[in-house]
């Protein structure tokens, strides 16, 4: 097959000033990121002082070196708890994502606790569940690296402590489906907290940070009056000799980890994983690094998808499906790290054409069995009469029930906009793709903020023209810069994300990567038998 | 003198290590039968696997196996070898051996009876050597062997004076006095180990020369009147009188000391009727006197540097002679090419007063373009019952500074993991500028490294940053080999917060270590808050070439199954464990107050009672081994609770010797 001839010229002044306009929105990325290691770190004296690693080392420490690591979710709690952009740190105090522990792929989750001493947010707890169903739906073992003041109180909420039961539940399922769950104790993990420790199948607890009680010592003493003292009531040797809550007793935090890595690799986890059927594949022959420098970041633009996805795929090396019908959407079959799947991307709305072949696209992926790919760019379904008449509302629902309910992995990319029902027909957030991460130049919402605006004051004219009154052009106006404030806001890729709307923003330069990942861990997930029981292991 | 010809068909090597496999190599290629002889502990050495066929002739201790004459003689009737080459050390210069080997009929692949004995006595020798005009350094090498005696000829002979074993060799019963009032201290110690290390408390004096050099002739006789040499061989760097640096030709030599020396160690050989291979050894002064030393009946360890020079087979020679073929060539056909060093490589730890070691060796490897004579193989173990020398290191140049640096680039190559060695020191004392100009003599090491001896110093952060990256690509290697992951995606980490972080203890200090990779592939190492750059490709399972900082490196390393990683860098062997891996017990070693025998050997002395009080570095205990007498110190302060062994008992290695109660810290 014929590898795609790009028609962009990297030596182009369009090109350089896209690069240098996506770039300072990966730097944007980073510096955001950067807050919560900044603020992590300045705890780093009263880890030492302790004789404990920071959440940092304890992670690295967890995770085979070089393997690859995904992370979700670092831009969690952004904007959420703290609106000011600039004083919000995003990363809501967890650290979560997928990586190796011995060769074996797993969700881990290391509280971070350098930032208020691990507190929960409302953001990472969230992004917590998320990176459980995840866990769930991708059967991998779970590995968290506990160290949590608990619940702020004098920041609680109802819905708070209403959602953080799930944590504990999605735990039992996890056991229940016969993934292992695993929790390193490095330091308190009390009242709720407590059933974290208590309910996962495996428990290493580190000497003397280690801690978990249904009551602190204050809690405690606020109840009954008993002045206890906190290592006697919920220390990790004490668990480890008296309740049996602690499986493994570590000396300190690094061995606790290695002991972490030691349980994971004896499980033996992958002797029963049939390896992948991966074709030999050749890199893009397209650099993906041009990435950067093919988009433009205004999503109202235009620039030929094929373009991007050239830099995505195996060779550069795609067919398009119905290339002349509905041009607007592009389908191509292709393969990614030598994993077949289809790609979706658009050049422009959906009509109905364009939705028609998607549907058939989607089927045919989902007879097939091969996975679905979403490059979001969509502004939404066509309107007008014209559409109205050809059956739009129609062929745009078989669009969504069809991404609904093909049953072959879906892994969606915010790269431009995604407005709409276009987001939905596109595997946006509600129809749960396996994975959804966003560029940083992605823009969501039901509509752009300018079209928003215009509608609004078109509603006002007309209805001012009804009425037989003067249109108010300055109030108008005013309105219009109201909204399209509102929506400005809410529509930027750091701010959804920091709502837990997608699972993080990515380097647009790091597609194809993410991509792979994404297919690897999907695939490997369909390949894997696990041995369900029915209600999980419990704690003897 | 016979003219008698014999065909030597099988040939039995009554040796172990590097020297049996030498021989035997050169046996092979003449189309000879290898039989080797080994101990039980021997049992899968590598001179085993190599021979034709191999009888064990007893239990690990020499004196139960290798001394064993009559079980080796056994051993050649019972496989019909035609001849016994005795390697040197063990019965190599023993007169009775050669007689019962001659007197069984198998020919001796050495000098006649007669020449053994008279070398092998310094007193007789020194006696023989000034009837024969060789020069001989003055001194004492009467019978009488009173104090009084040997006290009234030292003053004759005159201070400094060294005190030697009349039976002696490498170094053993040897003390040098550097006045009247110390005499009568060493002359009680040397003779102490004298007898014990060869039975026999007989001594001599000789002045001391100061800062000589040890410079050695090779000599070659034959059945047919055939005496020539081949040159020299300056062995002067050596340390307690053990040699570790061997080279020739010598760097101070001129073709007329050659020709003189040379023609007293033909004299040499020819007064005492000497047939084969033979070394006559002096001592060098720095006005260019030579004083004869000693001479020595046998095949020397440093051979191979006047074969590389001369382009002889020193053993093939040895076996022409032995079937009393004439010598090959005669004097003026023998050519010095070049220059050749060889070093030693010992199991021993030169930053602990080269206390000899044993244990499993993990790896060893010889770098290229450098000739390596190996007794060990990786697999094998180094086992507390024979010398701790376990291979040698040789290479050639057109000019001595060309052989240094091949020596230096080959050694930097080579690696051996497992078990202390002088590897490292080695490399030092090649690189040193004293040793560089060709200005070594005897007093070399003890000028250049002092009292304190050798000490590497602590590795610095370009070390750790090495080690950090290796672990890195290590660990990704083993992980990739337990899962499906795409190469294209090592090394990647989407948030670009992926680490890998060690901490290394080193003495007291903790250095850590933090391995990140970069956008390129390389990584970006930072070790406590100096940075590098660098770029790993692990060859296989003990090969790697790194860039760090742009500069390349070729390393070999082992990574044990508990986690501690070996490192031979081309000048610095290093093993480094994270502290995670560090076991409790290993970490608390020494510090709980248990003291335990290093190696095995025999107990000589407990110098501390139940119930005394001890500070760090205090003298507990004091063990002999590998020929070597061993101080054992305090690692802690505290109280003597328990002791648990009798001196005079021999002790297996990590036997409980005693125990002490740990001070309370303050």
């Amino acid at each position: 097959m014929p590898v795609f001839k790009s028609r962009v010229d990297t030596t182009s002044d369009a090109f350089a000033r896209n690069r240098a306009d996506m770039l300072k929105l990966v730097d944007e990325l980073r510096a955001l990121e950067a807050r919560a290691v900044t603020a992590s770190n300045r705890r780093a004296a009263t880890f030492e002082a302790r004789g404990q690693l920071p959440p940092r080392e304890r992670l690295a420490r967890l995770l085979d070196p070089g393997m690859p690591f995904l992370r979700l979710h670092s831009l969690t709690n952004y904007l959420l708890e703290d609106e000011d952009p600039e004083s919000s740190i995003p990363g809501g105090s967890v650290i979560l994502g997928i990586g190796f522990i011995r060769g074996v792929r797993c969700m881990v989750w290391a509280d971070d606790s350098g930032i208020r001493a691990g507190a929960a947010t409302r953001g990472g707890w969230l992004a917590a569940l998320n990176a459980q169903e995840m866990a769930l739906r991708l059967k991998l073992p779970f590995v968290h690296l506990v160290e949590s003041a608990g619940a702020n109180l004098m920041e609680y909420t109802v819905e708070l402590w209403a959602d953080a039961g799930k944590l504990f539940r999605n735990l039992a399922r996890l056991s229940a489906r016969g993934i292992p769950t695993l929790v390193v104790l490095h330091g308190p993990s009390t009242a709720g907290g407590a059933y974290m420790p208590g309910m996962s199948d495996y428990v290493v607890g580190v000497k003397r940070n280690g801690l978990a009680a249904l009551g602190g010592a204050a809690l405690v003493r606020a109840a009954t009056g008993e002045v206890a003292d906190e290592r006697e009531l919920g220390g990790t040797e004490m668990h480890a000799a008296v309740t049996g809550t602690v499986e493994y007793l570590a000396e300190n935090d690094a061995e606790g980890v290695a002991m972490a890595r030691d349980v994971l690799g004896r499980l033996d986890w992958n002797a029963r994983l049939d390896p992948p059927h991966r074709r030999d594949y050749a890199p893009p022959v397209h650099d993906p690094e041009e990435i950067a420098g093919v988009v433009p970041v205004d999503y109202t633009v235009p620039y030929d998808v094929r373009e991007v996805i050239a830099r995505v795929v195996d060779g550069s090396d795609f067919q398009e499906f119905k290339a002349g019908y509905g041009p607007a959407t592009v389908c191509v079959q292709t393969s990614i790290m030598g994993f077949a799947c289809g790609i979706i991307g658009n050049n422009g709305p959906f009509d109905p054409a364009g939705a028609t072949k998607a549907t058939h696209f989607f089927q045919l992926c989902d007879q097939a069995d091969i996975p679905i790919i979403f490059l979001n760019n969509i502004t939404g379904y066509m309107v007008g009469t014209e559409y109205e008449h050809a059956g739009m509302i129609k062929h745009g629902s078989k669009m969504i029930q069809a991404v609904t309910n093909v049953r072959v992995p879906r892994i969606a990319l915010y790269i431009g906009a995604s407005y709409g029902a276009g987001n939905y027909g596109m595997c946006g957030y509600a129809y749960e793709p396996d994975f959804l991460f966003s560029w940083p130049n992605a823009s969501t919402g039901v509509m752009g903020g300018q079209q928003a605006a215009r509608t609004m004051s078109q509603v006002a004219e007309v209805a001012a023209e009804r009425r037989g009154q003067p249109v108010d052009a300055a109030a108008l106006k005013e309105q219009e810069a109201a909204i399209e404030a509102i929506f400005g806001r809410q529509e930027s890729a750091f701010y959804t994300s920091g709502r837990n709307l997608d699972h993080g923003v990515i380097d647009p330069r790091d597609t194809r990567r993410v991509l792979g990942f994404a297919l690897e861990t999907s695939l490997e997930a369909r390949r894997r038998e696990l041995k369900p029981n029915s209600f999980g292991v419990a704690r003897m | 003198m016979t003219n008698n010809q014999t065909r030597i068909g099988s040939l039995l090597v009554a040796n172990r290590g590097e020297i049996a496999l030498r021989v035997m190599r050169t046996a092979r290629e003449a189309g000879i039968r290898t039989i080797a002889v080994y101990s039980e502990a021997d049992a899968e050495a590598p001179h085993v696997e190599f021979a034709d066929e191999a009888v064990c002739i007893g239990a690990p201790p020499v004196a139960e196996s290798y001394l064993r004459g009559d079980a080796v003689i056994a051993a050649a009737l019972e496989h019909q070898a035609d001849a016994i080459h005795p390697g040197y050390g063990f019965l190599s210069e023993n007169a009775d051996f050669a007689r019962a080997v001659e007197a069984a009929g198998i020919v001796f692949v050495g000098p006649p009876t007669g020449a053994i004995e008279v070398m092998g006595d310094k007193a007789r020798s020194k006696r023989r050597m000034l009837e024969a005009g060789v020069p001989c350094v003055p001194g004492y090498e009467g019978e009488e062997q009173a104090d009084t005696a040997l006290i009234a000829a030292a003053a004759e002979v005159g201070f400094p004076i060294m005190v030697k074993a009349s039976a002696g060799g490498g170094g053993r019963g040897m003390r040098l006095v550097e006045t009247e009032a110390a005499l009568p201290d060493a002359l009680k110690l040397a003779r102490s180990e004298a007898e014990n290390a060869f039975g026999s408390g007989h001594l001599i004096l000789e002045r001391a020369i100061v800062r000589p050099r040890h410079v050695e002739i090779q000599v070659f006789a034959d059945n047919h009147g055939s005496v020539i040499h081949l040159g020299e061989r300056d062995c002067s760097v050596q340390r307690r009188h053990q040699k570790v640096v061997e080279e020739a030709p010598c760097p101070v030599m001129t073709e007329e000391l050659r020709a003189a020396m040379g023609q007293a160690a033909v004299e040499a050989a020819r007064a005492v009727n000497y047939r084969g291979a033979g070394t006559v050894e002096f001592l060098l002064d720095e006005s260019g006197e030579f004083y004869f030393l000693e001479m020595n009946t046998r095949l020397q360890v440093e051979h191979p540097v006047t074969e590389a020079v001369t382009g002889l087979d020193l053993v093939s020679l040895q076996l022409a002679v032995a079937e009393g073929r004439p010598l090959p060539l005669g004097q003026e056909e023998v050519r010095l090419q070049g220059h050749a060093i060889e070093v030693r490589l010992y199991a021993e730890d030169p930053a602990q007063d080269f206390l000899p070691a044993t244990g499993p060796i993990h790896l060893f490897k010889a770098g290229p373009e450098i000739r390596v004579d190996a007794g060990i193989a990786t697999g094998g173990e180094i086992s507390p019952f024979y010398d701790s020398m376990v291979a040698k290191v040789i290479a050639h140049g057109d000019t001595r500074d060309e052989a240094r640096r091949r020596l230096l680039e080959g050694l930097g190559q080579t690696a051996l993991f497992g078990v202390a060695n002088n590897r490292d020191f080695l490399i030092d004392v090649l690189g040193q500028e004293t040793f560089a100009r060709g200005e070594a003599t005897t007093a070399f090491i003890g000028e250049t490294y002092g009292e304190a001896g050798w000490n590497p110093g602590s590795a610095d952060a370009a070390v750790f940053a090495v080690a950090g990256a290796l672990e890195h690509a290590l660990g990704q290697r083993a992980a990739a080999r337990e899962s499906a992951v795409s190469p294209e995606l090592m090394d990647f980490a989407s948030a670009r917060d992926l680490a890998t972080m060690r901490r290394y203890p080193q003495g007291d200090a903790m250095t850590s270590v933090v391995v990140r990779p970069d956008e390129a592939g390389a990584y970006e190492i930072e070790v406590e808050g100096e940075s590098f750059k660098a770029s790993v490709d692990v060859l296989g399972d003990s090969a790697a070439r790194l860039t760090l900082d742009g500069a390349h490196l070729a390393l070999s390393f082992w990574l044990e199954a508990g986690g501690r990683l070996h490192l031979a860098l081309p000048d610095r062997t290093l093993s480094l464990c994270d502290y995670a891996a560090l076991g409790a017990a290993e970490e608390e070693a020494g510090g709980d107050g248990l003291v335990n025998a290093p190696m095995h050997g025999q107990l000589l002395e407990i110098l501390v009672a139940e119930g005394d009080s001890v500070a760090r570095g205090d003298r507990l205990a004091v063990l002999e081994a590998m020929k070597m007498q061993h101080e054992i110190l305090a690692a802690v302060d505290g109280i003597v609770k328990r002791i648990s062994a009798a001196p005079g008992t021999q002790i297996a290695a990590d036997t409980r010797i005693l125990e002490i109660e740990p001070a309370e810290e303050t």
